[in-house]
Protein backbone atom coordinates (compact mmCIF):
# COMPACT_ATOMS: atom_id res chain seq x y z
CA UNK A 1 0.00 0.00 0.00
CA UNK A 2 1.40 3.51 -0.57
CA UNK A 3 1.85 6.52 1.31
CA UNK A 4 0.91 10.19 1.28
CA UNK A 5 3.30 12.66 1.70
CA UNK A 6 2.74 13.19 5.59
CA UNK A 7 3.31 9.40 6.16
CA UNK A 8 6.45 9.10 3.88
CA UNK A 9 7.94 12.00 5.70
CA UNK A 10 7.81 10.19 9.26
CA UNK A 11 8.31 7.32 8.13
CA UNK A 12 12.15 8.26 6.91
CA UNK A 13 12.35 10.08 10.20
CA UNK A 14 11.31 6.95 12.49
CA UNK A 15 11.70 2.98 12.65
CA UNK A 16 10.05 0.37 12.02
CA UNK A 17 6.82 1.07 10.13
CA UNK A 18 4.41 3.23 10.62
CA UNK A 19 0.78 3.61 9.10
CA UNK A 20 -2.09 6.30 9.75
CA UNK A 21 -3.22 6.27 14.05
CA UNK A 22 0.25 5.25 14.67
CA UNK A 23 2.20 6.86 17.45
CA UNK A 24 5.87 6.53 16.62
CA UNK A 25 9.16 8.40 17.50
CA UNK A 26 10.16 10.94 15.33
CA UNK A 27 13.70 12.13 15.02
CA UNK A 28 13.65 15.89 14.47
CA UNK A 29 15.60 17.71 11.67
CA UNK A 30 15.01 21.67 13.54
CA UNK A 31 13.58 22.12 16.88
CA UNK A 32 13.22 25.90 17.43
CA UNK A 33 11.21 28.34 20.17
CA UNK A 34 10.26 31.81 19.70
CA UNK A 35 9.59 34.85 22.51
CA UNK A 36 6.78 33.54 22.97
CA UNK A 37 6.96 29.84 24.69
CA UNK A 38 10.83 30.16 24.62
CA UNK A 39 11.32 31.47 28.39
CA UNK A 40 9.30 28.67 29.43
CA UNK A 41 11.29 26.11 27.51
CA UNK A 42 14.47 27.40 29.22
CA UNK A 43 12.96 27.42 32.44
CA UNK A 44 11.88 23.73 31.93
CA UNK A 45 15.25 22.63 30.30
CA UNK A 46 16.92 24.06 33.53
CA UNK A 47 14.82 22.17 36.24
CA UNK A 48 14.47 19.03 34.15
CA UNK A 49 17.95 18.65 32.69
CA UNK A 50 20.23 21.31 34.22
CA UNK A 51 23.64 22.11 32.21
CA UNK A 52 23.25 19.11 29.88
CA UNK A 53 23.65 20.11 26.70
CA UNK A 54 20.64 19.95 24.08
CA UNK A 55 21.19 17.04 21.95
CA UNK A 56 22.35 18.85 18.73
CA UNK A 57 22.54 22.70 19.46
CA UNK A 58 23.42 23.22 15.44
CA UNK A 59 19.55 21.92 15.24
CA UNK A 60 18.37 24.44 17.44
CA UNK A 61 17.18 27.44 17.57
CA UNK A 62 15.51 30.80 18.87
CA UNK A 63 13.72 33.00 16.62
CA UNK A 64 12.28 36.37 17.79
CA UNK A 65 9.39 37.03 16.39
CA UNK A 66 6.39 38.28 18.15
CA UNK A 67 7.43 41.42 19.94
CA UNK A 68 9.84 43.16 18.29
CA UNK A 69 12.44 44.44 19.46
CA UNK A 70 10.54 44.13 22.60
CA UNK A 71 8.05 46.49 23.38
CA UNK A 72 7.65 45.63 26.98
CA UNK A 73 9.87 44.87 30.15
CA UNK A 74 8.24 41.20 29.59
CA UNK A 75 9.21 40.58 26.43
CA UNK A 76 12.78 42.04 27.19
CA UNK A 77 13.52 40.04 29.81
CA UNK A 78 11.91 36.81 28.39
CA UNK A 79 14.41 37.70 25.17
CA UNK A 80 17.40 37.75 27.47
CA UNK A 81 16.45 34.81 28.91
CA UNK A 82 16.65 32.80 25.60
CA UNK A 83 19.97 34.59 24.32
CA UNK A 84 21.60 33.89 27.76
CA UNK A 85 20.54 29.95 27.70
CA UNK A 86 21.57 30.34 23.74
CA UNK A 87 25.29 31.41 24.71
CA UNK A 88 25.97 29.08 27.21
CA UNK A 89 24.96 26.15 24.72
CA UNK A 90 25.94 27.68 21.51
CA UNK A 91 22.24 27.81 20.08
CA UNK A 92 21.70 30.22 17.39
CA UNK A 93 19.26 33.38 17.96
CA UNK A 94 17.78 34.79 15.18
CA UNK A 95 17.39 37.57 16.65
CA UNK A 96 15.24 40.80 16.72
CA UNK A 97 16.19 41.96 13.43
CA UNK A 98 15.82 38.98 11.45
CA UNK A 99 11.65 38.57 11.31
CA UNK A 100 9.64 35.83 11.29
CA UNK A 101 10.43 32.32 12.51
CA UNK A 102 8.65 30.17 10.17
CA UNK A 103 9.66 32.43 7.19
CA UNK A 104 12.73 32.71 8.13
CA UNK A 105 13.47 29.04 8.55
CA UNK A 106 12.25 28.63 5.08
CA UNK A 107 14.47 31.33 3.48
CA UNK A 108 17.58 29.69 5.19
CA UNK A 109 17.17 26.02 4.02
CA UNK A 110 16.60 24.65 7.26
CA UNK A 111 12.62 24.12 6.65
CA UNK A 112 14.16 22.30 3.48
CA UNK A 113 11.29 19.58 1.94
CA UNK A 114 10.94 16.30 3.52
CA UNK A 115 12.13 17.84 6.91
CA UNK A 116 10.70 17.42 9.74
CA UNK A 117 10.44 21.00 12.17
CA UNK A 118 8.70 21.85 16.09
CA UNK A 119 8.27 24.76 17.40
CA UNK A 120 6.53 27.17 19.99
CA UNK A 121 4.45 28.45 17.03
CA UNK A 122 0.96 27.27 16.18
CA UNK A 123 1.20 28.75 12.67
CA UNK A 124 4.56 26.53 12.02
CA UNK A 125 2.68 24.22 9.69
CA UNK A 126 3.21 26.79 7.37
CA UNK A 127 6.17 24.89 6.33
CA UNK A 128 4.18 22.74 4.54
CA UNK A 129 4.86 25.59 1.63
CA UNK A 130 8.10 24.28 1.24
CA UNK A 131 7.75 20.66 1.89
CA UNK A 132 8.51 20.62 5.23
CA UNK A 133 6.61 19.11 8.03
CA UNK A 134 6.50 21.79 10.61
CA UNK A 135 4.40 21.33 13.74
CA UNK A 136 3.58 23.94 16.51
CA UNK A 137 4.15 22.56 20.13
CA UNK A 138 3.51 23.28 23.94
CA UNK A 139 6.86 24.23 25.68
CA UNK A 140 6.78 20.30 27.32
CA UNK A 141 6.98 18.89 24.24
CA UNK A 142 9.92 21.32 23.04
CA UNK A 143 11.93 21.37 25.86
CA UNK A 144 12.11 17.50 25.49
CA UNK A 145 12.92 18.16 21.45
CA UNK A 146 15.44 20.22 22.73
CA UNK A 147 17.18 17.80 25.09
CA UNK A 148 16.94 14.20 23.05
CA UNK A 149 16.00 15.46 19.27
CA UNK A 150 12.85 13.16 18.87
CA UNK A 151 8.94 13.78 19.26
CA UNK A 152 6.27 11.13 20.01
CA UNK A 153 4.03 11.83 16.99
CA UNK A 154 0.76 10.22 15.69
CA UNK A 155 0.80 9.69 12.10
CA UNK A 156 -2.56 11.64 10.67
CA UNK A 157 -4.44 10.16 7.83
CA UNK A 158 -4.50 12.40 4.84
CA UNK A 159 -7.75 14.62 3.41
CA UNK A 160 -7.35 15.32 -0.74
CA UNK A 161 -8.33 18.55 -1.56
CA UNK A 162 -8.85 18.84 -5.56
CA UNK A 163 -9.12 22.82 -6.73
CA UNK A 164 -10.88 23.58 -9.89
CA UNK A 165 -12.07 26.89 -12.14
CA UNK A 166 -11.27 29.83 -13.49
CA UNK A 167 -11.90 32.56 -10.49
CA UNK A 168 -12.98 35.85 -11.76
CA UNK A 169 -10.59 38.71 -11.69
CA UNK A 170 -8.97 40.18 -8.73
CA UNK A 171 -8.87 36.86 -7.15
CA UNK A 172 -5.64 36.69 -4.59
CA UNK A 173 -4.07 33.57 -2.99
CA UNK A 174 -5.51 34.55 -0.12
CA UNK A 175 -9.18 34.45 -1.58
CA UNK A 176 -8.44 30.95 -2.81
CA UNK A 177 -7.22 30.34 0.57
CA UNK A 178 -10.52 31.25 2.18
CA UNK A 179 -12.70 29.37 -0.32
CA UNK A 180 -11.07 26.71 0.75
CA UNK A 181 -11.31 27.31 4.58
CA UNK A 182 -15.28 27.79 3.35
CA UNK A 183 -15.53 24.80 2.00
CA UNK A 184 -13.86 22.93 4.38
CA UNK A 185 -14.85 24.25 7.67
CA UNK A 186 -13.03 23.11 10.82
CA UNK A 187 -14.44 19.44 10.35
CA UNK A 188 -13.09 17.99 7.15
CA UNK A 189 -9.40 18.57 7.77
CA UNK A 190 -9.25 18.31 11.74
CA UNK A 191 -6.61 15.90 12.65
CA UNK A 192 -5.45 15.38 9.19
CA UNK A 193 -3.12 16.11 6.74
CA UNK A 194 -4.42 17.59 3.54
CA UNK A 195 -2.35 17.71 0.13
CA UNK A 196 -3.62 20.63 -2.35
CA UNK A 197 -3.93 19.72 -5.62
CA UNK A 198 -5.10 21.22 -8.92
CA UNK A 199 -4.60 23.86 -11.65
CA UNK A 200 -5.08 27.06 -9.48
CA UNK A 201 -2.83 25.36 -6.43
CA UNK A 202 0.15 24.59 -8.44
CA UNK A 203 0.38 28.02 -10.02
CA UNK A 204 0.42 29.33 -6.49
CA UNK A 205 4.09 31.44 -6.14
CA UNK A 206 6.11 30.39 -2.85
CA UNK A 207 3.89 33.47 -1.25
CA UNK A 208 1.05 32.29 -2.58
CA UNK A 209 1.93 28.34 -1.33
CA UNK A 210 2.89 30.15 2.21
CA UNK A 211 -0.71 32.32 2.35
CA UNK A 212 -2.67 28.92 1.65
CA UNK A 213 -0.63 26.47 4.13
CA UNK A 214 -0.56 28.86 7.00
CA UNK A 215 -4.29 29.18 6.93
CA UNK A 216 -4.53 24.72 7.30
CA UNK A 217 -4.25 25.85 11.31
CA UNK A 218 -7.19 27.66 10.55
CA UNK A 219 -9.07 24.44 8.89
CA UNK A 220 -8.19 22.60 11.76
CA UNK A 221 -5.48 20.70 9.78
CA UNK A 222 -2.21 18.82 11.40
CA UNK A 223 -0.16 20.35 8.05
CA UNK A 224 -0.96 21.00 4.16
CA UNK A 225 1.12 20.59 1.14
CA UNK A 226 0.76 21.31 -2.03
CA UNK A 227 2.67 18.57 -3.85
CA UNK A 228 3.09 20.21 -7.72
CA UNK A 229 4.80 23.45 -8.52
CA UNK A 230 5.12 25.40 -11.79
CA UNK A 231 8.89 25.98 -12.33
CA UNK A 232 8.93 29.60 -11.63
CA UNK A 233 7.90 28.92 -8.34
CA UNK A 234 10.39 26.58 -8.33
CA UNK A 235 13.31 28.45 -8.92
CA UNK A 236 12.14 31.21 -6.62
CA UNK A 237 12.10 28.96 -4.02
CA UNK A 238 15.49 28.29 -5.03
CA UNK A 239 16.57 31.66 -5.17
CA UNK A 240 15.53 32.05 -1.34
CA UNK A 241 16.78 28.58 -0.05
CA UNK A 242 20.34 28.16 -2.57
CA UNK A 243 18.85 24.18 -2.50
CA UNK A 244 17.55 22.27 -4.96
CA UNK A 245 13.33 22.68 -4.34
CA UNK A 246 12.07 19.15 -5.03
CA UNK A 247 8.74 18.50 -3.03
CA UNK A 248 8.06 15.05 -1.98
CA UNK A 249 5.51 13.15 -3.68
CA UNK A 250 2.45 10.46 -2.57
CA UNK A 251 2.74 7.51 -3.81
CA UNK A 252 0.34 6.60 -7.11
CA UNK A 253 -1.87 4.30 -4.83
CA UNK A 254 -1.63 6.49 -1.56
CA UNK A 255 -4.88 5.76 0.03
CA UNK A 256 -7.11 9.35 1.17
CA UNK A 257 -9.22 8.89 4.23
CA UNK A 258 -11.48 11.54 1.92
CA UNK A 259 -11.20 13.33 -1.37
CA UNK A 260 -13.00 17.08 -1.40
CA UNK A 261 -13.66 18.83 -4.32
CA UNK A 262 -13.44 22.87 -4.33
CA UNK A 263 -14.59 24.79 -7.23
CA UNK A 264 -13.75 28.66 -7.59
CA UNK A 265 -14.86 29.17 -11.07
CA UNK A 266 -16.03 33.19 -11.39
CA UNK A 267 -15.16 33.91 -7.51
CA UNK A 268 -14.06 37.31 -6.84
CA UNK A 269 -12.58 38.34 -3.67
CA UNK A 270 -13.48 37.43 -0.17
CA UNK A 271 -13.26 38.59 3.61
CA UNK A 272 -13.52 37.01 7.25
CA UNK A 273 -16.05 38.33 9.13
CA UNK A 274 -15.36 38.64 12.94
CA UNK A 275 -14.87 36.42 15.01
CA UNK A 276 -14.36 33.28 12.86
CA UNK A 277 -12.21 32.76 9.51
CA UNK A 278 -14.87 30.81 8.54
CA UNK A 279 -17.24 33.57 8.15
CA UNK A 280 -16.11 33.74 4.55
CA UNK A 281 -18.23 36.08 2.43
CA UNK A 282 -17.85 37.73 -1.01
CA UNK A 283 -15.98 41.30 -0.20
CA UNK A 284 -18.49 43.02 -2.58
CA UNK A 285 -21.53 41.85 0.01
CA UNK A 286 -19.26 44.20 2.80
CA UNK A 287 -19.30 47.56 1.06
CA UNK A 288 -20.93 49.49 3.47
CA UNK A 289 -18.53 48.28 6.12
CA UNK A 290 -16.72 51.25 7.59
CA UNK A 291 -13.09 50.79 8.85
CA UNK A 292 -10.76 52.54 11.11
CA UNK A 293 -7.29 50.98 10.25
CA UNK A 294 -5.66 48.37 7.85
CA UNK A 295 -3.43 45.38 8.44
CA UNK A 296 -1.02 43.86 5.55
CA UNK A 297 2.09 41.57 7.05
CA UNK A 298 1.40 38.56 9.33
CA UNK A 299 2.79 35.04 8.40
CA UNK A 300 -0.06 34.57 5.89
CA UNK A 301 0.84 37.82 3.97
CA UNK A 302 4.21 39.04 4.60
CA UNK A 303 5.98 38.19 1.40
CA UNK A 304 6.98 41.48 -1.03
CA UNK A 305 4.51 40.23 -3.67
CA UNK A 306 1.66 41.01 -0.80
CA UNK A 307 3.08 44.57 -0.40
CA UNK A 308 3.96 44.72 -4.22
CA UNK A 309 0.07 44.02 -4.47
CA UNK A 310 -0.73 46.48 -1.98
CA UNK A 311 1.40 49.09 -3.66
CA UNK A 312 -0.12 48.70 -7.30
CA UNK A 313 -3.56 49.76 -5.05
CA UNK A 314 -2.43 52.51 -3.91
CA UNK A 315 -0.25 54.07 -6.06
CA UNK A 316 -0.99 57.92 -7.17
CA UNK A 317 -3.57 57.79 -4.02
CA UNK A 318 -3.54 58.29 -0.58
CA UNK A 319 -4.92 56.32 2.90
CA UNK A 320 -8.11 58.17 3.71
CA UNK A 321 -7.65 60.94 6.39
CA UNK A 322 -8.15 59.35 9.63
CA UNK A 323 -7.44 55.53 8.50
CA UNK A 324 -4.59 54.15 9.92
CA UNK A 325 -2.40 51.58 7.55
CA UNK A 326 0.04 49.35 8.83
CA UNK A 327 2.87 47.15 6.71
CA UNK A 328 4.78 44.83 8.55
CA UNK A 329 7.24 42.58 6.34
CA UNK A 330 7.52 39.44 7.53
CA UNK A 331 11.24 39.26 7.08
CA UNK A 332 14.83 41.31 6.78
CA UNK A 333 14.70 39.96 3.01
CA UNK A 334 11.52 40.85 2.65
CA UNK A 335 12.32 44.68 4.27
CA UNK A 336 15.24 45.01 1.50
CA UNK A 337 13.07 43.68 -1.73
CA UNK A 338 10.73 45.96 -0.72
CA UNK A 339 13.28 48.80 -0.19
CA UNK A 340 15.12 47.59 -3.35
CA UNK A 341 12.10 47.74 -5.25
CA UNK A 342 10.49 50.99 -4.40
CA UNK A 343 7.55 49.62 -2.42
CA UNK A 344 8.72 51.51 0.86
CA UNK A 345 8.62 54.81 -1.22
CA UNK A 346 5.03 53.89 -2.73
CA UNK A 347 3.62 52.88 0.99
CA UNK A 348 5.28 55.86 2.80
CA UNK A 349 3.73 58.01 -0.18
CA UNK A 350 0.40 56.69 0.22
CA UNK A 351 0.32 57.35 3.74
CA UNK A 352 1.09 53.78 5.42
CA UNK A 353 3.03 53.17 8.53
CA UNK A 354 5.90 50.58 7.59
CA UNK A 355 7.54 48.94 10.16
CA UNK A 356 10.56 46.40 10.83
CA UNK A 357 9.93 42.69 10.23
CA UNK A 358 8.29 40.54 12.47
CA UNK A 359 4.73 39.19 13.25
CA UNK A 360 3.21 43.07 14.01
CA UNK A 361 -0.27 42.23 14.04
CA UNK A 362 -1.12 39.21 16.86
CA UNK A 363 -1.00 39.05 19.96
CA UNK A 364 1.38 42.06 21.25
CA UNK A 365 2.84 42.66 17.95
CA UNK A 366 5.03 45.80 17.95
CA UNK A 367 3.09 47.28 15.66
CA UNK A 368 0.10 48.22 17.71
CA UNK A 369 -3.22 47.08 18.93
CA UNK A 370 -6.94 47.63 18.04
CA UNK A 371 -8.79 49.34 20.44
CA UNK A 372 -12.97 48.86 21.60
CA UNK A 373 -14.87 49.71 18.85
CA UNK A 374 -12.25 50.21 16.31
CA UNK A 375 -12.92 48.04 12.78
CA UNK A 376 -9.56 47.01 11.40
CA UNK A 377 -8.83 44.90 7.68
CA UNK A 378 -6.26 43.00 8.23
CA UNK A 379 -3.79 40.35 5.85
CA UNK A 380 -3.45 37.75 8.74
CA UNK A 381 -5.02 34.34 9.86
CA UNK A 382 -7.30 34.83 12.90
CA UNK A 383 -10.38 36.86 13.62
CA UNK A 384 -11.18 36.04 16.80
CA UNK A 385 -12.44 38.07 19.47
CA UNK A 386 -8.81 39.46 21.16
CA UNK A 387 -6.82 38.35 19.00
CA UNK A 388 -5.59 41.89 17.84
CA UNK A 389 -6.67 44.05 20.61
CA UNK A 390 -10.09 44.20 21.50
CA UNK A 391 -11.69 45.90 18.21
CA UNK A 392 -13.35 44.00 15.13
CA UNK A 393 -10.87 42.74 12.84
CA UNK A 394 -12.02 41.44 8.92
CA UNK A 395 -9.48 39.12 6.49
CA UNK A 396 -8.78 39.82 3.04
CA UNK A 397 -6.07 39.68 1.11
CA UNK A 398 -3.43 43.02 0.27
CA UNK A 399 -5.49 44.66 -2.18
CA UNK A 400 -8.78 44.85 -0.44
CA UNK A 401 -6.84 45.74 2.58
CA UNK A 402 -5.21 48.68 0.60
CA UNK A 403 -8.41 49.33 -1.49
CA UNK A 404 -10.02 50.00 1.58
CA UNK A 405 -7.57 51.97 3.51
CA UNK A 406 -8.33 54.28 0.98
CA UNK A 407 -11.95 54.20 0.60
CA UNK A 408 -12.58 54.47 4.71
CA UNK A 409 -14.59 51.09 4.14
CA UNK A 410 -14.42 47.50 2.82
CA UNK A 411 -13.86 48.24 -0.95
CA UNK A 412 -12.27 46.39 -3.95
CA UNK A 413 -9.66 47.97 -6.16
CA UNK A 414 -11.74 48.82 -8.96
CA UNK A 415 -13.69 50.93 -6.91
CA UNK A 416 -10.61 53.39 -5.91
CA UNK B 1 4.51 -3.34 35.94
CA UNK B 2 1.83 -0.83 36.96
CA UNK B 3 -1.73 -2.21 37.04
CA UNK B 4 -3.28 -1.70 33.85
CA UNK B 5 -7.05 -1.63 34.72
CA UNK B 6 -9.01 0.96 35.76
CA UNK B 7 -12.52 0.71 37.57
CA UNK B 8 -14.77 3.59 37.69
CA UNK B 9 -18.19 4.97 37.58
CA UNK B 10 -18.85 7.33 34.16
CA UNK B 11 -19.67 10.26 33.60
CA UNK B 12 -21.62 10.64 30.03
CA UNK B 13 -20.91 14.30 28.88
CA UNK B 14 -24.16 15.00 27.18
CA UNK B 15 -26.49 17.70 26.53
CA UNK B 16 -30.10 18.17 27.87
CA UNK B 17 -31.08 16.23 24.91
CA UNK B 18 -28.92 13.03 26.36
CA UNK B 19 -26.54 13.36 23.25
CA UNK B 20 -22.62 13.60 23.75
CA UNK B 21 -21.72 17.28 23.41
CA UNK B 22 -18.83 17.58 20.99
CA UNK B 23 -15.92 20.17 20.27
CA UNK B 24 -15.70 20.96 24.26
CA UNK B 25 -12.80 23.36 24.07
CA UNK B 26 -10.72 24.05 26.48
CA UNK B 27 -12.13 27.48 27.70
CA UNK B 28 -15.15 25.71 28.66
CA UNK B 29 -13.09 23.08 30.31
CA UNK B 30 -11.03 25.54 32.17
CA UNK B 31 -11.82 28.87 31.69
CA UNK B 32 -9.45 31.44 31.66
CA UNK B 33 -9.92 33.96 34.10
CA UNK B 34 -8.40 31.30 36.03
CA UNK B 35 -5.21 30.68 34.22
CA UNK B 36 -2.99 32.69 36.73
CA UNK B 37 -3.72 29.90 39.48
CA UNK B 38 -0.36 27.45 39.11
CA UNK B 39 -0.91 25.18 41.83
CA UNK B 40 -2.43 21.98 40.72
CA UNK B 41 -4.33 21.13 43.33
CA UNK B 42 -6.26 24.30 43.35
CA UNK B 43 -7.28 23.93 39.31
CA UNK B 44 -9.92 21.18 40.58
CA UNK B 45 -12.74 23.14 41.48
CA UNK B 46 -13.05 24.85 38.24
CA UNK B 47 -13.01 21.45 35.86
CA UNK B 48 -15.86 22.20 33.43
CA UNK B 49 -16.41 25.44 34.86
CA UNK B 50 -17.37 26.96 32.03
CA UNK B 51 -19.51 24.15 30.56
CA UNK B 52 -23.25 24.99 30.36
CA UNK B 53 -25.47 21.77 32.17
CA UNK B 54 -21.96 20.58 34.40
CA UNK B 55 -20.77 23.66 36.52
CA UNK B 56 -21.24 21.47 39.80
CA UNK B 57 -19.16 18.78 38.17
CA UNK B 58 -16.06 19.44 40.84
CA UNK B 59 -18.67 19.02 43.76
CA UNK B 60 -19.94 15.85 42.28
CA UNK B 61 -17.10 13.54 41.31
CA UNK B 62 -15.04 11.31 42.98
CA UNK B 63 -11.33 10.00 42.46
CA UNK B 64 -11.36 7.23 39.84
CA UNK B 65 -14.50 8.56 37.72
CA UNK B 66 -14.21 8.36 33.95
CA UNK B 67 -15.78 10.83 31.67
CA UNK B 68 -17.30 9.86 28.51
CA UNK B 69 -16.97 12.95 26.14
CA UNK B 70 -17.85 13.87 22.34
CA UNK B 71 -15.94 14.01 19.36
CA UNK B 72 -13.01 16.56 19.27
CA UNK B 73 -12.78 17.10 23.38
CA UNK B 74 -10.12 19.96 24.33
CA UNK B 75 -10.41 21.86 20.97
CA UNK B 76 -8.56 24.95 21.11
CA UNK B 77 -6.05 26.50 23.08
CA UNK B 78 -2.97 25.05 24.16
CA UNK B 79 -3.40 25.20 27.59
CA UNK B 80 -2.05 22.16 30.29
CA UNK B 81 -4.51 23.47 33.24
CA UNK B 82 -7.40 21.90 30.30
CA UNK B 83 -5.35 18.17 31.61
CA UNK B 84 -4.20 19.39 35.15
CA UNK B 85 -7.61 20.32 36.42
CA UNK B 86 -8.97 16.53 36.11
CA UNK B 87 -5.69 15.22 37.50
CA UNK B 88 -6.93 17.76 40.60
CA UNK B 89 -9.54 16.00 40.81
CA UNK B 90 -8.29 12.36 40.67
CA UNK B 91 -10.38 11.95 37.61
CA UNK B 92 -9.25 8.15 36.41
CA UNK B 93 -9.21 8.69 32.46
CA UNK B 94 -11.59 10.39 29.92
CA UNK B 95 -12.46 8.34 27.38
CA UNK B 96 -13.70 10.40 23.37
CA UNK B 97 -14.41 9.65 19.91
CA UNK B 98 -10.91 11.74 19.56
CA UNK B 99 -9.38 14.43 20.85
CA UNK B 100 -7.82 18.14 20.47
CA UNK B 101 -4.66 17.04 18.96
CA UNK B 102 -2.77 19.45 21.47
CA UNK B 103 -4.83 18.26 24.11
CA UNK B 104 -4.30 14.52 23.27
CA UNK B 105 -0.41 15.18 23.31
CA UNK B 106 -0.50 17.50 26.82
CA UNK B 107 -2.77 14.62 28.77
CA UNK B 108 -0.55 12.15 27.16
CA UNK B 109 2.87 14.33 28.29
CA UNK B 110 1.61 14.39 31.90
CA UNK B 111 0.30 10.76 32.02
CA UNK B 112 -3.10 11.54 32.66
CA UNK B 113 -5.15 8.46 30.82
CA UNK B 114 -7.17 9.38 27.48
CA UNK B 115 -8.18 6.46 25.55
CA UNK B 116 -10.17 7.00 22.11
CA UNK B 117 -13.02 4.90 20.87
CA UNK B 118 -14.49 5.23 17.40
CA UNK B 119 -18.03 3.61 18.27
CA UNK B 120 -18.31 5.55 21.91
CA UNK B 121 -20.97 7.49 20.37
CA UNK B 122 -23.35 4.91 19.35
CA UNK B 123 -22.92 2.57 22.23
CA UNK B 124 -24.17 6.01 24.32
CA UNK B 125 -27.09 6.42 21.16
CA UNK B 126 -27.87 2.83 22.11
CA UNK B 127 -28.20 3.64 25.86
CA UNK B 128 -25.29 1.13 26.69
CA UNK B 129 -23.15 3.60 28.69
CA UNK B 130 -25.28 5.83 31.06
CA UNK B 131 -24.05 7.89 33.88
CA UNK B 132 -23.57 6.22 36.22
CA UNK B 133 -22.51 3.01 35.24
CA UNK B 134 -19.38 1.03 36.27
CA UNK B 135 -16.57 0.40 33.91
CA UNK B 136 -13.62 -1.64 34.03
CA UNK B 137 -10.98 -0.85 31.12
CA UNK B 138 -7.87 -2.18 30.12
CA UNK B 139 -5.72 0.78 29.06
CA UNK B 140 -2.94 -1.87 27.25
CA UNK B 141 -5.47 -3.81 25.74
CA UNK B 142 -8.33 -1.87 25.30
CA UNK B 143 -10.80 -4.63 26.77
CA UNK B 144 -13.69 -2.92 28.39
CA UNK B 145 -16.89 -4.09 30.31
CA UNK B 146 -19.80 -2.36 31.15
CA UNK B 147 -20.31 -3.93 34.96
CA UNK B 148 -23.82 -2.12 35.62
CA UNK B 149 -25.20 -3.98 32.16
CA UNK B 150 -22.84 -6.93 31.65
CA UNK B 151 -21.60 -5.81 28.64
CA UNK B 152 -17.86 -5.48 26.81
CA UNK B 153 -17.11 -3.64 24.27
CA UNK B 154 -13.48 -2.22 23.53
CA UNK B 155 -11.51 1.09 23.19
CA UNK B 156 -8.59 1.63 20.78
CA UNK B 157 -5.40 0.66 23.38
CA UNK B 158 -2.89 2.96 24.13
CA UNK B 159 0.22 3.37 21.82
CA UNK B 160 3.61 2.02 22.80
CA UNK B 161 4.89 5.69 23.56
CA UNK B 162 1.75 6.84 25.70
CA UNK B 163 1.65 3.68 27.19
CA UNK B 164 5.69 4.13 27.72
CA UNK B 165 5.23 7.63 29.17
CA UNK B 166 2.50 6.91 31.20
CA UNK B 167 3.94 3.86 32.95
CA UNK B 168 6.84 6.86 33.82
CA UNK B 169 4.54 9.16 35.38
CA UNK B 170 5.62 11.65 32.76
CA UNK B 171 7.55 12.87 29.42
CA UNK B 172 10.17 14.37 31.57
CA UNK B 173 10.34 10.94 33.67
CA UNK B 174 10.45 8.88 30.56
CA UNK B 175 13.02 10.68 29.00
CA UNK B 176 14.74 9.87 31.68
CA UNK B 177 14.75 6.30 31.90
CA UNK B 178 15.22 5.79 28.55
CA UNK B 179 18.15 8.23 28.04
CA UNK B 180 19.80 6.38 30.87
Amino acid sequence: MGRTIIEKIIQSRCEGESRPGDIVWMNLDVRSARDFGGPNVVKNYQREYGEDPPDDPGKTFFTFDLCVPACSLRYADNQQVCRTFARRHGIRVFDVDEGIGSHVMIEQGLAAPGTTVVGTDSHLNILGAAGSFGQGMGDVDITFAFRTGRTWFQVPETLRVEVSGSPGSGFSAKDLTLAILRRLGTRRAALRAVEFYGEPVRRLSPAGRITLCSMVTEMAGIIGFVPECDDTAAREMEIWTGAPFRHPRADADAEYAETVKVDIEGLGPLVSEPFLPTNVRPASELRDVRIDSGFIGSCTNGRVEDFRAAARVLKGRRVKPGVMLKAVPATRRVFGEMLREGILDELFSAGAIVSNPGCGGCAEGHIGLTGKGEVQISTGNRNFEGKQGKGRNYLAGPEIVAASCVAGRIALPEEV
Amino acid sequence: MPDTSFQGRIWVLANAEGALIEDIDTDQIYHNAFLHITDIDGMGRYALGNLEGWKDFPDRARPGDILIAGRNFGAGSSRQQAVDCFKALKTGMILAPSFGAIYFRNAVNSAFPVLTGPDLKARVDRGELRSGDELAIDVRTGVSRNLTRDMSFSLTPMSEVQFGVWRAGGLFSYARNTEG
